[in-house]
C-alpha cells in the first residue's frame, strides 16, 4: 500500500518528498512515522534539529534515551541549546530507523551556530526548548498562536474537546483501520488550515527556519536522493510542501535571499544523557511532556497498556509493602474501561487508569496513590552516551574516575553517607569536593541526621542531573582533569579573593586535597592577612583556618603550614582586638561578641599556647571602661568559664557595671553578653544572683522601662528549665547573710517582697 | 409486608420525600431519550446517571438540576464502579454529601432508594440478612412465608442497588455478614436450605465516615471488596456557598416555610465562619485560628441556615438578620463547652471583630454568648 503524503516539487522529476508532520515528543507521532517509514522506504530522511550534528548520527546505536542533543560555543560553554529525545520521542524513532537500515540522515533545521550567536547577540541567558527557542518575556496575546506552534496538535485535540492530545492522536489517529491512508497529508492540511488563522505570516525567525529546512530539502535532492522523509514539527509541515499548491512554502530565490547575512558562531555538539525528569513539564522544562513515564510505557508496551501499566503499579505499590493482589488490578482495570465509556472515551487514558489506581488499588487513600502515580508517571530515567562520543578532556576524566571509583551518576536524588577512613569513599568524597569547587554540583553537602563528632564522616546529597554536562564543559577551561581543573580554580579564587573568603578556600582545598593549591592559597592568606588592617576580617577568617587543621588527622595532609598560618593570623588578632573594640555601636558590638566567641572556640581548636594567648589578651581587655557592655560581659564570661577570673573577681567587676553611676542600658548589655547562651551560673552563683537583684530592685522607675526590653531578650533566650530553676533560686527564702543585709526578723516579710517577687518573675519567666 | 397498612401513606403529605418521588420527572425525561447501553437491571445508562447527578439538560429540554456540585470525576468513579458491579464505598468527613449521593445513585439507577440499612452500634446481622416472623415460625415451622427478608435480601432479589449508611458505626462482627452478599452474591438461608441470589442490577451503596468517634474500621477482607471513592470538603467558599443556598432553598420548600429573601451574604459568612474553623487559618490566609472539635460539615451549615431563616419566619422581621444564625453558629462550633468555647470567643476577638463589614455579626454573637 502506497502513503500518500503532502509532496513539494520543488525537486527533480520522479523524486518523492513526503513531509511527515509530528508531535514532538508524541508516542503516537513516533508510532505513526516508524510506520510510514517503513511502507516508504525512503533514501533519505531529513529530521528537524541543527545541522552541525550530522557528525553524531553514527553513534545512535550506541546510545541509550532519554538524551540530548547539545551544542555550546567552545570559548563560552554557558552559551547552550539542547535538543532533548526520548524513546518515545517521533525524531528518535526516525533516527534509529536510519540508522538500522542504512539511511542517509540529515539534520535541517537552522544551524545551531546561528541561535547561539543570537543568543550571544541578545544577551538573554535562558533555557531552551526543543526548537532552540531563546526564553523571552511575552505578552498574552501572542501566547495562543506561540502554544499553536510548540504544540499545534495540542490546540486542535482542545478544540476537538480533549484535554490530552495524546488521546486524541490515539482516537483520531492510531485507532484506525488498516487500509486507511498515512494521516500526515491531513495534518499538514489542518495545519496549513491552523496557520492561516493564527499566524498567517510568520516571524523572521520562523521563516528563516523553514527557509533552512526548504533548502536542506533541495540540497537532498540534488545530491541524488530520490525518496525523501522529512520530520519536523506537524506546524512547519504545510511550509515544506509544494509553494505551488501551499501558500505557506516559498521558492528557492526567496529563501536563498532569507538566509542571506546571518551570523553564525562556532559551535561543538556531543550527546549528553537526559532524564524523564527534565523531560516532564512539572520541572519547569517549558515545551515538554507531563508525563514521559506514561508516554514511555504507550510506546514500549507492546499492547494492553492499561493492563500492563496497572500491573506495574500494583509492583509499585508492593515493593512499598501494600498488600495488592491480583484480584484489585482485575478490578482497576475493569474500572478504568468503564469510566473511559462513561466519559465516552474509546479508550482509557492516564486520568482514568489515576482513578483506577486511587479507588481500587489504594482503597481511596489518596496521598498513597499520588505517590505511586508520580513515580510511575515521571519515571527517572536517565539516558547514557557511549565512551566515544565526541567529550571535551574534563568530562573523560571524570567519567574514568567515576568508573574507577564505581560512583555512577544517577537521575534520582540520593542521601550518601561517606566513612572517609576507607580510602575508595574519601576519593569519592574528595571527587565531589573538588567538582563543587569547579561549580559541577553533584553532590551537595548534607546535615548528617546521625551526627557524629568525628571528622570521619561525610553526607551528601548526590543527583545528576543533565545541566551538569554543561557546567562540566564549561568549567573545562581550568584544566583538562579535574585535579587539574580544580587546582587552578582555586589558584584563581586565591588571587583575588577577601580574607575570609580565603579561608573558606583553605578548608575546601583540604576536603578536596589539592596539595599543589594549597601553598599558594596560604601564602595569599598570610599575605592578605598582614595587609588587612580590618580586625574583624581576621576574626572571620580564623575560625575556618582552625577547623581545617584538624582534618589534617583524618586526611593525613600536613597540617603544620596551617598552623602555622593560623598561629600567625590569632597573634594579629590578639594584638589588634583592643583598639577594635573600643566605642562600638551596638550593631557592631554584637557582631564582634559573634566573632569573639568564635575566635575562643578557634584558639581552642589550635592548642594550649593559642589559647592562653588569647584569653590573656581578652582578661586585659575585659576590664576597660571603653569596651562596650555586651564584649565585655562576653569576655567576662569566657574568662570564667575557662577558670582564669575567679567568681569573686566576676562579681566585682558585675558590680562595678551595674553600680547606680554607670548607665542602666550599659549594665542591661554587660549582663546580656554575659548570660547569652546559658544562664545557669545564675541558678548555681547565689552570689552573683543576688548581685543581680539588687541592681534589678534599685533601678528607678524609668531606668527599669528602659532596660526591661533588653533584659527580656537576654533571658528569654534561655532555656525553659533554666528559666524554671532560676525563678525557684529567686522564690526560694535565701539566707539573710547572702543579701549582705543583717537580720531583721522572723523571715523574709512576704508581702513586702510580693511586688519585687512578681518583678522578677515576670523578667524572668518569660 | 407490602399490604397498605396505616404506616403507608401518600408522597405529598410525606415530610421528606426520597429522591426517586422528588425529581421523577427528570429522571423520566432522561430514561426518554437515553438510546445508550445500559447495564443490566439498570433504568439508565452509566452516562445517563452521571448526568442526572451532575446536571445539565435532557434532550427534551427538562432542566436537570445539579445534584452533586464538585469533582466530576468523584461522580463518574463513582458510576462507573456501580457499572462494574462491584462494590461502592464513599468516604468523607460528616456532611460531605455522602448519604445524598448514595440515595440518588440508587434513584437513578434502580428507580429505589429506599432500601436501607442504617449502621448504628445495635444494628444486628438479621438487618443484613433476614428474620423471623415469629409467629409463624412458632406455628408453622421454619417457611418461606415466615421469613423476613432484609432490605438487602429484598434488593438481591429484584436486582436492584442496596445502601448501607454508616457501615463503620455497625459492629465489625455485623459489617463482615457483607462478606459473602459481595462475593459469592448470593444469601444462604441455612434453616431452609435455600440461598437467595442476587439477581443482576444488585449492587451495594456503603458511607463510612473516617472522622467521628466510636467507628469500627472494616476489616480488609470487606474493604478488598468495595471500591473506595473519598468525597472531599468543597474545594473553595464559592461551592460551598452554591451548595448550601441550594440546599437552604429545598428544604424551605419541602418545610414550607414562608419565604424569606435569600439573604446571600449571611450564607456566605456563615459558610466563611465554617471553613475558616475547620481549616484552623482564615480565608485571607493571614491568622491562624484554633479548630473546635467538631467536624463544622456543609451540612451543619445548610441546617444553621435553615434554622436561622425559620428564626426570621415566626420569630423576626422576615429577613435573615445576623441575630437569627448567630445561636446556631454558636451551638454548632461549641460542643464542648469549655475547650470550645474558648475556640470561639477567641475566633469571634481576633477575626470577625476586626472585619469591619462583620460588626452586625460580632454583636450578635457576643449576645448570645452572654
Amino acid at each position: 500500500m502506497a502513503v500518500t503524503t503532502a509532496r513539494a516539487g520543488s525537486g527533480a522529476a520522479g523524486s518523492d518528498v513526503h513531509v511527515l508532520g509530528i508531535r514532538h515528543h508524541g508516542p503516537g507521532s513516533a508510532r505513526a512515522v516508524l510506520t510510514a517509514l517503513e511502507e516508504l522506504e525512503p533514501d533519505a530522511v531529513l529530521i528537524e534539529g541543527p545541522p552541525e550534528a550530522d557528525t553524531l548520527t553514527g553513534l545512535v546505536g550506541a546510545v541509550e534515551p532519554p538524551v540530548a542533543l547539545l551544542a555550546y560555543h567552545p570559548d563560552d560553554p554557558a552559551t547552550s541549546a539542547f535538543w532533548p529525545l526520548a524513546t518515545f520521542s517521533p525524531e528518535w524513532q526516525a533516527l534509529r530507523y536510519a540508522h538500522d537500515h542504512d539511511t542517509a540522515v540529515r539534520f535541517c533545521d537552522l544551524p545551531a551556530g546561528v541561535t547561539l550567536a543570537e543568543r550571544r547577540a541578545d544577551h538573554t541567558p535562558g533555557t531552551e526548548d526543543e526548537n532552540g527557542q531563546p526564553e523571552a518575556p511575552e505578552d498574552p496575546a501572542d501566547r495562543a498562536a506561540r502554544r499553536a506552534r510548540l504544540d499545534p496538535l495540542a490546540v486542535l485535540a482542545e478544540a476537538a474537546g480533549y484535554d490530552d492530545a495524546e488521546r486524541w492522536w490515539d482516537d483520531v489517529v492510531e485507532q484506525r483501520d488498516d487500509g486507511e491512508p498515512s494521516p500526515f497529508p491531513a495534518i499538514t492540511e489542518a495545519m496549513a488550515a491552523v496557520r492561516t488563522e493564527l499566524a498567517p505570516e510568520p516571524d523572521e525567525r520562523e521563516a528563516r527556519r523553514e527557509a533552512h529546512m526548504r533548502q536542506t530539502i533541495r540540497a537532498a535532492l540534488k545530491e541524488g536522493y530520490e525518496r525523501l522523509a522529512v520530520i519536523c514539527g506537524a506546524w512547519h509541515a504545510p511550509a515544506l510542501s509544494d509553494p505551488k499548491t501551499n501558500a505557506h512554502a516559498k521558492t528557492a530565490t526567496a529563501d536563498r535571499a532569507l538566509l542571506r547575512g546571518l551570523s553564525k558562531v562556532k559551535t561543538n555538539v556531543t550527546w549528553v544523557p537526559w532524564t524523564h525528569g527534565r523531560l516532564s513539564t512539572a520541572s519547569g522544562y517549558r515545551a515538554g511532556v507531563t508525563a514521559p513515564g506514561w508516554y514511555h510505557h504507550l510506546f514500549t508496551a507492546p499492547d494492553r497498556p492499561i493492563h500492563r501499566w496497572l500491573t506495574d503499579t500494583a509492583r509499585v505499590l508492593r515493593d512499598e509493602d501494600q498488600p495488592v493482589s491480583s484480584a484489585h488490578v482485575i478490578e482497576a482495570v475493569r474500572l478504568a474501561e468503564t469510566l473511559a465509556t462513561v466519559r465516552g472515551r474509546p479508550l482509557a487514558g492516564l486520568s482514568e487508569v489515576a482513578e483506577a489506581t486511587s479507588a481500587v488499588l489504594c482503597e481511596g487513600e489518596e496521598s498513597r496513590a499520588q505517590l505511586a502515580h508520580r513515580r510511575m508517571v515521571v519515571g527517572e530515567r536517565l539516558g547514557a552516551v557511549p565512551e566515544d562520543t565526541p567529550m571535551v578532556p574534563l568530562q573523560r576524566d571524570l567519567a574514568a574516575t567515576q568508573r574507577a571509583l564505581r560512583f555512577k551518576p544517577e537521575a534520582l536524588s540520593k542521601r550518601i553517607t561517606l566513612d572517609l577512613r576507607t580510602e575508595r569513599q574519601r576519593d569519592r568524597s574528595v571527587l565531589l569536593h573538588r567538582l563543587r569547587l569547579i561549580g559541577v554540583n553533584w553532590g551537595v553537602p548534607a546535615r548528617d541526621q546521625v551526627r557524629s563528632r568525628g571528622t570521619f564522616r561525610e553526607s551528601w546529597q548526590v543527583q545528576w542531573a543533565p545541566e551538569l554536562d554543561v557546567a562540566v564543559i564549561e568549567a573545562s577551561r581550568w584544566g583538562t582533569t579535574v585535579a587539574g581543573a580544580a587546582t587552578a580554580r582555586a589558584r584563581d579564587l586565591a588571587a583575588s579573593a577577601e580574607l575570609p573568603t580565603l579561608t573558606d578556600l583553605t578548608e575546601r582545598c583540604l576536603l578536596a586535597e589539592l596539595t599543589d593549591a594549597l601553598p599558594e592559597v596560604l601564602d595569599a592568606v598570610a599575605r592578605r592577612a598582614a595587609a588587612d588592617r580590618d580586625v574583624t576580617h581576621l576574626m572571620g577568617a580564623l575560625p575556618p583556618l582552625a577547623r581545617s587543621s584538624r582534618y589534617g588527622d583524618v586526611r593525613g595532609t600536613d597540617a603544620e603550614a596551617l598552623r602555622t598560618v593560623a598561629d600567625e593570623l590569632l597573634r594579629r588578632v590578639c594584638s589588634g582586638l583592643a583598639p577594635a573594640v573600643a566605642n562600638l555601636d551596638d550593631d557592631a558590638a554584637t557582631t564582634m561578641t559573634g566573632l569573639v566567641d568564635a575566635v575562643h572556640t578557634a584558639a581552642h581548636l589550635l592548642g594550649a599556647d593559642a589559647e592562653r594567648r588569647w584569653l590573656d589578651t581578652l582578661d586585659t581587655l575585659a576590664a576597660r571602661e571603653v569596651v562596650p557592655g555586651l564584649v565585655a560581659g562576653r569576655a567576662h564570661r569566657i574568662l570564667h568559664d575557662s577558670g582564669r577570673v575567679d567568681s569573686a573577681t566576676v562579681r566585682r567587676r558585675l558590680g562595678l557595671a551595674v553600680s547606680r553611676a554607670g548607665d542602666p542600658a550599659h549594665a542591661a548589655a554587660w549582663l546580656e553578653g554575659f548570660l547569652s547562651g546559658s544562664g545557669m551560673i545564675l541558678a548555681h552563683d547565689h552570689e552573683l544572683l543576688a548581685v543581680v537583684d539588687t541592681w534589678l530592685t534599685g533601678l528607678s522607675d524609668g531606668a527599669f522601662t528602659a532596660v526591661l526590653p533588653l533584659l527580656r531578650r537576654t533571658f528569654g533566650a534561655f532555656a525553659s528549665p533554666e528559666r524554671r530553676s532560676i525563678g525557684e533560686v529567686v522564690a526560694r527564702p535565701r539566707p539573710a547573710e547572702d543579701t549582705g543585709q543583717p537580720h531583721t526578723g522572723p523571715g523574709i516579710d512576704t508581702r513586702r517582697a510580693a511586688p519585687a517577687m512578681t518583678t522578677v518573675a515576670a523578667i524572668i519567666g518569660g | 409486608m407490602t399490604a397498605a397498612t396505616p404506616l403507608a401513606s401518600s408522597t405529598t403529605e410525606a415530610l421528606r420525600p426520597h429522591a426517586e418521588q422528588t425529581y421523577a420527572a427528570e429522571i423520566e425525561a432522561l430514561a426518554k431519550a437515553d438510546d445508550r447501553q445500559r447495564p443490566p437491571g439498570w433504568q439508565l445508562s452509566p452516562w445517563a446517571v452521571a448526568q442526572y447527578l451532575l446536571g445539565g439538560q435532557a434532550a427534551d429540554g427538562t432542566e436537570i438540576t445539579p445534584k452533586y456540585i464538585g469533582a466530576r470525576r468523584v461522580v463518574e468513579v463513582a458510576v462507573s464502579t456501580l457499572a462494574t458491579d462491584r462494590a461502592l464505598l464513599l468516604i468523607g468527613v460528616p456532611g460531605t454529601a455522602k448519604t445524598w449521593l448514595s440515595e440518588h445513585l440508587a434513584a437513578a439507577i434502580s428507580g429505589d432508594s429506599t432500601l436501607l440499612v442504617q449502621g448504628t452500634a445495635g444494628t444486628a446481622e438479621e438487618a443484613i440478612r433476614y428474620s423471623w416472623n415469629y409467629a409463624r415460625l412458632l406455628a408453622e415451622g421454619p417457611s418461606e412465608e415466615a421469613l423476613v427478608p432484609s432490605p438487602i435480601m429484598t434488593a438481591m432479589g429484584r436486582g436492584s442497588v442496596a445502601r448501607v449508611e454508616e457501615l463503620t458505626r455497625m459492629p465489625s462482627d455485623v459489617q463482615d455478614a457483607l462478606i459473602t452478599v459481595l462475593s459469592e452474591k448470593t444469601l444462604p438461608v441455612a434453616e431452609l436450605g435455600t440461598e437467595a441470589q442476587a439477581q443482576r442490577g444488585f449492587n451495594l451503596i456503603a458511607t463510612a465516615n473516617d472522622r467521628d468517634r466510636g467507628v469500627n474500621d472494616l476489616s480488609s477482607a470487606l474493604r478488598r471488596r468495595f471500591n473506595t471513592v473519598v468525597l472531599p470538603v468543597p474545594d473553595s467558599a464559592e461551592d460551598e456557598v452554591d451548595i448550601v443556598s441550594r440546599r437552604v432553598e429545598q428544604l424551605g420548600r419541602s418545610l414550607d416555610l414562608p419565604r424569606v429573601p435569600e439573604s446571600i451574604t449571611e450564607i456566605r459568612r456563615v459558610v466563611t465562619v465554617f471553613r475558616e474553623l475547620r481549616s484552623g487559618v482564615t480565608e485571607d490566609g493571614q491568622t491562624k485560628v484554633k479548630s473546635p472539635s467538631g467536624t463544622l460539615s456543609t451540612a451543619e451549615a445548610i441546617s444553621v441556615v435553615t434554622n436561622g431563616i425559620a428564626l426570621a419566619a415566626h420569630f423576626g422581621d422576615g429577613r435573615l438578620s445576623p441575630g437569627d444564625v448567630a445561636s446556631g453558629i454558636r451551638g454548632a462550633v461549641v460542643q464542648d463547652r469549655v475547650s470550645d468555647g474558648v475556640v470561639w470567643d477567641e475566633y469571634l476577638e481576633t477575626v470577625v471583630r476586626e472585619r469591619a463589614e462583620w460588626r452586625d455579626l460580632y454583636r450578635a454573637c457576643r449576645e448570645v454568648g452572654a
